[in-house]
């Protein structure tokens, strides 16, 4: 009878990859118990701070966003069982997934909800789909294309989109480049940038969309904010009504600059950066990056910067906090719940995917980031929330388990991350009164 | 007699190992001169256990890329690829692969090459000097330069 038992249960786990790859739309597929693919995942959290695992195994977890129902939807980079959208729902209140649903054949980053729709990004569309977020249900037929023919060239192409409260979309275009070298030599040691950079008209910046209007491209956008090499992280503050993003610093300064830049300095450089973003906006990509060690906005050494010349990036937007180099901000939230404690009411969350280009220095990142903010800016240091990601150690060559990628907050306050290397999802509460 | 021809062929001997370039060489020596290259060059990107980076730099362990045809892949070191070329199980990189062709001479490449056929789990034979030369003066043709990006003057060659 045992030995039964465990069969089916272990034929059901086993079904479900083989249901979701042939399910339709509108087909649920129960997991029953917590079985083995979401057993908890342990991150260490502040002391009053509990966690815990939603759903593993879902692919390349991107963003997330949670329903007014509670219901989460998933943005995956690539496609599984055939769906790029996956909503997980909690049938019995455990906070773990039971019924997983796919739609959307396009793999992509973004996802959010506004005013009754849900809004989804490939690398270079953006769609909408009417949804009822009492029950969580989205009406798949309702499908608009609403930003259409965005560049995609490969490298910085996730589209991460957010909402503002006067009908707009915001849309990441990320340049694909490092610092703007001629095409084809992109990386290459010695090889100066292009000024004027050509990316910039169509890359490198955020475009502002009507949120409404179905095939709008580049012709119909207003290009909100330029000197931007790649943003995945967004979020809308509403308490200021202003965009903030994160921007992914250039790579290889060690490597093409060794003169400048020794093996540490080019781990540490040049920073991640955190700015506001007014419509305008020139935050100085690729003529400028932030030196973490001069605490300066410098020339890049492609323009001939040496470490001390600003060139014009005194007269650039500047960010607002800095962070180590190559830690890789996946994902900004402002987190406006009560049910985590007054200092972080107002705060920015922000996740860190992990660093590549720190190597032959150990990989860094791979946590969650907390910065207290009062009136739209910092009001003290940035500190590591949520650790343990990297799943054990991380010397020289180790590789990181689990990638810290999007966060969402849930309608009771609650927080979820989402990880794209085995696609784990948590969800974090504060459970001390 | 016979003490003549001693001395001469341990002459010889001697001669022939400094005239013969270092570049032939042994396996082993070829394999600790691509190791020094790997680390400097191409950890970087391709990492230290050359896993790669997901969805941007390629792993090289196991590939046909790297275990196929030679001069398949001196040419990707040489000429550097465009991002999204390589396509592992359905999996693609991102990130350009930079050419080196400016950066490292035919023996500095035919030496990584080695390292990393023989290394990670690899095991495959060796890229000579020649593979490696024959690749770079065939890509370098008139004809072929035409099809391919016109090549920016770098560092000159330093010919074998």
């Amino acid at each position: 009878m045992i030995p039964m038992i465990r069969s089916v249960v272990f034929f059901g786990c086993f079904t479900w990859t083989a249901l979701t790859a042939c399910a339709g739309d509108t087909t649920h597929v129960a997991h029953d118990k917590p079985s083995q693919a979401n057993a908890d995942v342990p991150i260490t959290l502040p002391t009053g701070f509990t966690s815990i695992t939603v759903t593993s195994n879902l692919g390349q977890a991107r963003h997330l966003v949670v329903a007014a129902n509670g219901d989460l939807f998933v943005k995956l980079n690539r496609l599984k069982g055939g769906k790029g959208i996956y909503r997980l729902h909690d049938s019995n209140g455990d906070g773990r997934a039971d019924v997983i649903t796919g739609f959307g054949n396009y793999g992509g980053t973004g996802i959010t909800i506004k005013n009754g729709y849900l809004y989804a990004s490939s690398n270079s569309e953006v769609f909408r789909y009417k949804i009822d977020e009492k029950t969580g249900t989205v009406d798949t037929a309702s499908k608009q294309r609403i930003v259409t023919g965005l560049i995609d060239k490969g490298e910085h192409n996730s589209k991460s989109i957010v909402l503002d409260n006067n009908g707009n979309i915001y849309v990441n275009i990320g340049a694909p480049s490092n610092d703007c070298q001629p095409e084809g030599k992109d990386r290459e040691k010695g090889v100066p940038g292009q000024d004027p950079c050509p990316l910039l008209p169509i890359a490198g910046g955020i475009w502002q969309f009507k949120a409404d209007k179905e095939n709008q491209s580049y012709a119909d956008a207003v290009h909100y904010a330029t000197g931007l090499r790649n943003v995945v992280g967004l979020d809308w503050n509403t308490e200021v009504n202003a965009l903030y993003v994160m921007q992914h610093g250039r790579d290889q300064l060690f490597q093409n600059y060794p003169n400048l830049f020794d093996q540490k300095a080019g781990a540490e450089n040049p920073a991640e950066e955190l700015f506001r973003i007014n419509k305008g906006a020139d935050c100085g990509w690729p003529y400028c990056y932030y030196d973490n060690d001069k605490k300066e906005k410098l020339l890049n050494p492609e323009y001939g910067g040496d470490r001390s010349k600003t060139g014009p990036c005194e007269s650039k937007v500047h960010s607002l906090v800095q962070f180590p180099g190559h830690l890789a901000p996946n994902g900004l939230l402002f987190y406006t719940g009560s049910q985590f404690p007054e200092k972080y009411r107002n705060g920015a969350f922000i996740a860190f995917h992990g660093s590549w280009n720190r190597a032959p220095e150990p990989q860094a990142g791979y946590f969650v980031v907390f910065v207290p903010f009062k009136n739209g800016l910092p009001s003290g240091k940035w500190e590591v929330f949520a650790d343990g990601f990297v799943g054990g150690s991380l010397a020289a060559g180790d590789r990181a388990k689990y990638r810290p990628c999007g966060l969402a907050q849930g309608p009771d306050g609650s927080l979820y991350v989402s990880d794209d290397n085995n696609g784990t999802i948590w969800k974090i509460s504060y459970t001390v009164k | 007699m016979k003490r003549t021809v001693l001395p001469a062929m341990v002459c010889l001997f001697i001669l022939f190992s400094f005239v013969t370039p270092q570049q032939t060489g042994t396996k082993a020596a070829a394999i600790e001169r691509g190791k020094k290259v790997y680390l400097a060059t191409c950890l970087a990107c391709h990492q230290a256990d050359a896993g790669g980076v997901q969805n941007m730099n390629p792993p090289l362990i196991k590939t046909k890329w790297v275990l196929g045809d030679k001069k398949a892949l001196a040419k990707i070191v040489l000429k550097g690829l465009k991002g999204g070329e390589i396509n592992i199980d359905g999996d693609t990189f991102s990130n350009p692969m930079p050419a080196q062709e400016g950066s490292l001479t035919n023996q500095q490449i035919a030496d990584v090459l080695t390292y990393v056929r023989s290394s990670f789990g690899n095991s495959a034979t060796m890229v000579t000097l020649a593979d490696v030369a024959a690749t770079r003066t065939r890509l370098n043709q008139p004809a072929a330069k035409t099809a391919a990006a016109p090549v920016k003057k770098a560092a000159p060659q330093k010919k074998p």
